[in-house]
């Protein structure tokens, strides 16, 4: 027997079969008993349906509980009054002044205003832009009509605009011209200490105030500083004095127009505490405008480009105090010891020679004072080229320095590839290993305040960083008494300055071209100077990028004729502004004979 | 004899029409719509002169549109609540298959009157929106098919229904609306739900909807920014958040009174999906209370009277059209009360709107038809007489 189809269930059997058997119609049994289970089964479902049922009421319940209570809340809270403060609340809009080490400001912020079109408000867009092309004439009218008919609902007009032309753009009287409130960054002095503010622009933007966000300098350094607003009451007080800088930067200035130099820097430190009490990089700019990044052409032109700290130069003979520092700290030799001058030392194709021939034998302190390159080549071979690299390393010649300007980074130092024999002795007077004036700097700071590596810093009070003992007190004095010398005796000497007893290092080193080898004619020119030589306070550190001075018969570049003069006039006119006193030394030191040094 | 010559006296074979309907009819849920209604009409005298000005009508002409179309749509509620289950289910499907082809055309036809969403069709005296209507009869269509799926030997109902929601979900998030496709899916979980739904399963497709919710924030620019406006911490008081929370605030228990409240001149969409808020100015916690009462009285009163159904497709379809129609009112306050992100939800029957007004209208009116008393096998009905 065949099935019309195989139906499943076929049940119940029990009854089927024996139909089947009598050849009764078994569907009849089949259907009943589907109703039968689907009765059943609907009740089950029916109840369980019931159950999620009441889930799904009481679901209800709690959500129109929740809302009723939400809304209670809100009814029985009192409304938030000023509708349109508390908008920019997200936006923290102080940023604290700085000031210089006297309290003198050197940033602050200015209320201004935004202004910006809200197309939906604008009455007569084509009137509205042509009076405003009007009053801003960068504007194009066509453009302005373009978007105010267009798709943009909200657009900025000006981002800061004077008080003036607020009202200007006021009496044009749309209703769609809006103003914004909003803080923008003032230094009132110009391009005074340019670098060292860097500058400041908006950052997060709102309708009703504006983030200001550091770009550059110390205000890129201490962003978070100045804009906690637990801290907005308290300026951020600098190292810098303004008077000093202004006068440092005027010299500075003059200075390198007179020698027609490309660029000129200057660090005025305290040898002490490390604050730096000046630091200049011409040329500069206004940080009320900081201008965009030079997209072509060397950075190094760019008047953003900070030489003090960024410029990495072979610094010249200022570089032989190092090591003749070094020597008399190992016990190699004292002041007095005479070195051989006989020159040219010869080093395979290599030839060491002086600018001068300072004869065949000079003694230490001359070697400084006459400059010769000779000298100190040998003594570097004296120390070996590990032991100075070890010196050069703790005074932090070899790394970037650590200073409060973002850019300060950027300075590392060029050494070597390979800290050879040869190496050793060219670093000796300046050549072979390029560090920034920053480093020279601390590294003169070393050897003025008795021989501790002092941090750099901007901040009032200095980093507060341990000093690190580099060189013994003893050959420190002694070091500062042979740059004494180069003032009174040697390649300095127009670098005195009445009662101030200037001790210093002149380094002429010569440009290395594009071509890898040394320019003929275009110098770095610095000096590096302690004053006052009997006590040292401060290092000076003047560095003239390619002078000239055209005035004799022949240009002369050498440092002794064009950073010494401008270092000199600077300490002429700052150092009573910093309350130093003018004092007679002991003896005039030029007339006696020397025979000790202790 | 008589009855041998001249045949027998013709028997009505039940009772009339209208009484039957009255005795049968959830009275109660009757009476909260129209109530509801009449909220709507008073709530729309102060929020749409503001839009009525602006749009250079009179004062008054947005009222007058709202009771026009309102009298369309208790008409229609009224029809379709006298309608057997039967027939509301046929009418349902033929009105889904319209919907469905028209939302599909949508792309083709459709306008977006300048709102970013192409959502409607212009008609010229009105306009009009599918996705409106789509969704009770897809809760027809759907609880029809969930019900046939119990029967033995019945078809794959919940898979055919399911399906049928995702394509709908995904037509509606095209537009893009994410809160009609969210409210489809949400209709659908409850019948399934009510149906018997395993809970293992439900809570694989909270993970499921939770999974889709973070991938539209990633991928919709229009959903994150919604989002992201919820979840920060302060609301700017120059969005249509602020301006609610405020006015609510304004509102206190007993309102600002009428007419004097402020919100409806800075809220574009005060006369619709804000609707509450203005409600709240004017008439002060008390009104909002009240209309959450009512909302939550026709829910509870609706799923009350289903809990006796003992017909599994008019368990199913009443209860999908009555949590459809509960939520949209929860998610249109909560929005308001910033309890839940912002999403265009209209509420049922109080704001603006032709064809959300004549859709729920239709919607409620099934929900009636479903929940009229009806012999549920028990000695009492039969004694009460319900069949």
């Amino acid at each position: 027997m065949t099935y019309p189809s195989l139906r499943t269930p076929l049940r119940p059997l029990s009854r089927i079969l024996p139909a089947r058997e009598r050849g009764e119609n078994t569907d009849v049994i089949e259907r009943e008993n589907i109703r039968a289970r689907h009765e059943a089964e609907k009740e089950a479902v029916r109840q369980r349906a019931q159950g999620r049922l009441l889930v799904l009421g009481i679901v209800f319940i709690c959500l129109y509980s929740v809302i009723a209570i939400r809304v209670g809340t809100l009814s029985s809270s009192e409304p938030v009054e000023p509708r349109a403060q508390n908008a920019g609340a997200s936006i923290i809009a102080q940023r604290a002044d700085i000031v210089d080490r006297k309290g003198r400001i050197l940033a602050t912020n200015l209320e201004t205003h935004s202004l910006y079109v809200e197309t939906a408000h604008l009455i007569d867009p084509q009137q509205t832009a042509q009076e405003l092309a009007i009053i801003f004439p960068d504007l194009k009218s066509e453009k302005l009509v373009k978007d105010f008919t267009g798709d943009r609902k909200f657009l900025w007009i000006k981002k800061k605009i004077s008080p003036e032309q607020m009202q200007a753009v006021y009496d044009i009287g749309d209703p769609g011209l809006r103003f914004g409130p909003r803080e923008m960054r003032l230094y009132p002095n110009g391009k005074l200490a340019a670098h060292v503010l860097g500058g400041a622009s908006f950052g997060k933007e709102g309708v009703q105030a504006a983030e200001l966000v550091g770009v550059a300098g110390v205000e890129k350094t201490f962003d978070t500083r100045l804009r906690d607003p637990k801290m907005s009451g308290q300026p951020l007080e600098l190292s810098l004095d303004l008077s000093v800088q202004s006068a440092v930067e005027q010299v500075l200035y003059g200075g390198m127009k007179l020698l027609s130099a490309r660029g000129a820097a200057a660090i005025l430190i305290d040898v002490h505490t490390g604050e730096v009490v000046s630091i200049a990089s011409l040329p500069d700019f206004d940080p009320n405008h900081r201008p965009r990044p030079p997209v072509q052409g060397q950075a190094a032109d760019s008047p953003l480009f900070n030489r003090a700290v960024q410029g990495v130069y072979e610094l010249g003979s200022t570089f032989k105090i190092f090591a003749v520092a070094q020597a008399m700290d190992m016990g190699l030799l004292n002041p007095t010891t005479v070195m051989n001058t006989q020159g040219p030392i010869r080093w395979g194709k290599f030839k060491i020679r002086d600018y001068h021939d300072y004869g065949a034998k000079l003694p230490v302190w001359e070697v400084i004072t006459k400059s010769s390159n000779i000298g100190t080549a040998r003594i570097a071979q004296m120390i070996g080229a590990e032991e100075q690299q070890k010196f050069l390393t703790n005074l932090g010649m070899t790394d970037p320095i650590k200073f409060e300007m973002i850019e300060a980074s950027g300075g590392k130092p060029l050494l070597p590839k390979k800290w050879s024999e040869l190496s050793a002795m060219t670093i000796s007077y300046g050549h072979g290993l390029s560090a920034t004036p920053m480093h020279l700097a601390v590294g003169y700071a070393a050897i003025a305040n008795g021989g501790l590596r002092i941090q750099p810093s901007l901040l009032k009070g200095g980093a507060g960083a341990e000093p690190v003992r580099v060189m013994s007190a003893a050959s420190a004095a002694n070091s500062v008494k042979m740059l004494r010398g180069v003032v009174t005796d040697g390649t300095a000497s127009m670098g005195e300055v009445t009662g101030y007893a200037v001790a210093g290092k002149t380094g002429t080193a010569d440009k290395p071209s594009a071509q890898g080898r040394y320019e003929k004619d275009k110098v770095i020119a610095t000096f590096a100077s302690i004053f006052p030589a009997h006590d040292p306070k401060y290092v000076l550190v003047v560095t003239l990028d390619e002078p000239e001075d055209t005035a004799g018969s022949e240009a002369r570049r050498t440092a002794g004729w064009t950073a010494v003069p401008v270092a000199a006039e600077i300490i002429r006119r700052i150092a009573p502004l910093m309350g130093l006193r003018p004092e007679i030394e002991a003896g005039d030191l030029g007339d006696i004979t020397q025979v000790s040094w202790d | 004899m008589t009855e041998m010559v001249y045949g027998s006296v013709p028997v009505s074979k039940g009772e009339p029409i209208l009484p039957k309907w009255w005795r049968t009819v959830d009275k109660w849920t009757l009476m909260s719509v129209m109530l509801l209604f009449s909220i709507g009409i008073l709530l729309g005298l102060a929020a749409s002169p503001p839009l009525a000005e602006k749009n250079g009508f009179a004062p008054f002409h947005y009222v007058q549109r709202q009771a026009v179309f309102g009298g369309m749509a208790l008409i229609a509620m009224f029809v379709t609540s006298m309608m057997s289950p039967i027939l509301v289910r046929r009418l349902a499907v033929l009105g889904f298959v319209a919907a469905f082809i028209a939302v599909a055309l949508l792309p083709v036809f459709g306008t977006d009157f300048g709102k970013g969403a192409v959502r409607w069709y212009a008609l010229g005296f009105a306009s009009l929106q599918p996705s409106e209507f789509l969704k009770p009869g897809f809760v027809v269509v759907s609880a029809w098919m969930l019900a046939a799926a119990q029967e033995i030997n019945g078809p794959p109902g919940r898979m055919y229904s399911f399906i049928l929601a995702m394509c709908i979900a995904v037509m509606l998030a095209l537009q893009p609306d994410f809160g009609q496709a969210c409210l489809v899916l949400f209709a659908w979980g409850v019948m399934y739900f009510v149906a018997g739904a395993p809970i293992l399963l439900l809570m694989g497709m909270a993970g499921l909807v939770v999974f889709g919710g973070t991938l539209a924030y990633q991928y919709s620019e229009h959903f994150a920014r919604r989002i992201d406006g919820f979840l920060s911490p302060d609301v700017d008081p120059r969005t249509q958040l602020g301006y609610a929370t405020n006015a609510i605030q304004e509102g206190g228990f007993f309102g600002v009174g009428v007419g004097e409240g402020q919100v409806k001149w800075s809220l574009p969409d005060a006369h619709t999906d804000f609707i509450i808020a203005v409600a709240a100015e004017e008439y002060g916690f008390v009104l909002v209370a009240i209309i959450i009462a009512i909302y939550a009285s026709i829910v509870l009163v609706s799923l009350s009277r289903l809990m006796r159904e003992r017909d599994t497709f008019i368990r199913l379809a009443g209860a999908g059209l009555a949590c459809s129609f509960g939520v949209q009112a929860v998610i249109n306050i909560g929005v308001a009360v910033r309890l839940l992100p912002a999403k265009g939800m209209t509420l049922p029957f109080i704001s603006y709107g032709g064809s959300s007004l004549i859709a729920g209208g239709i919607a409620l009116g099934m929900l009636l038809a479903f929940t009229r008393a009806r012999p549920q096998k028990n000695i009492a009905d039969v004694i009460n007489g319900y069949r």
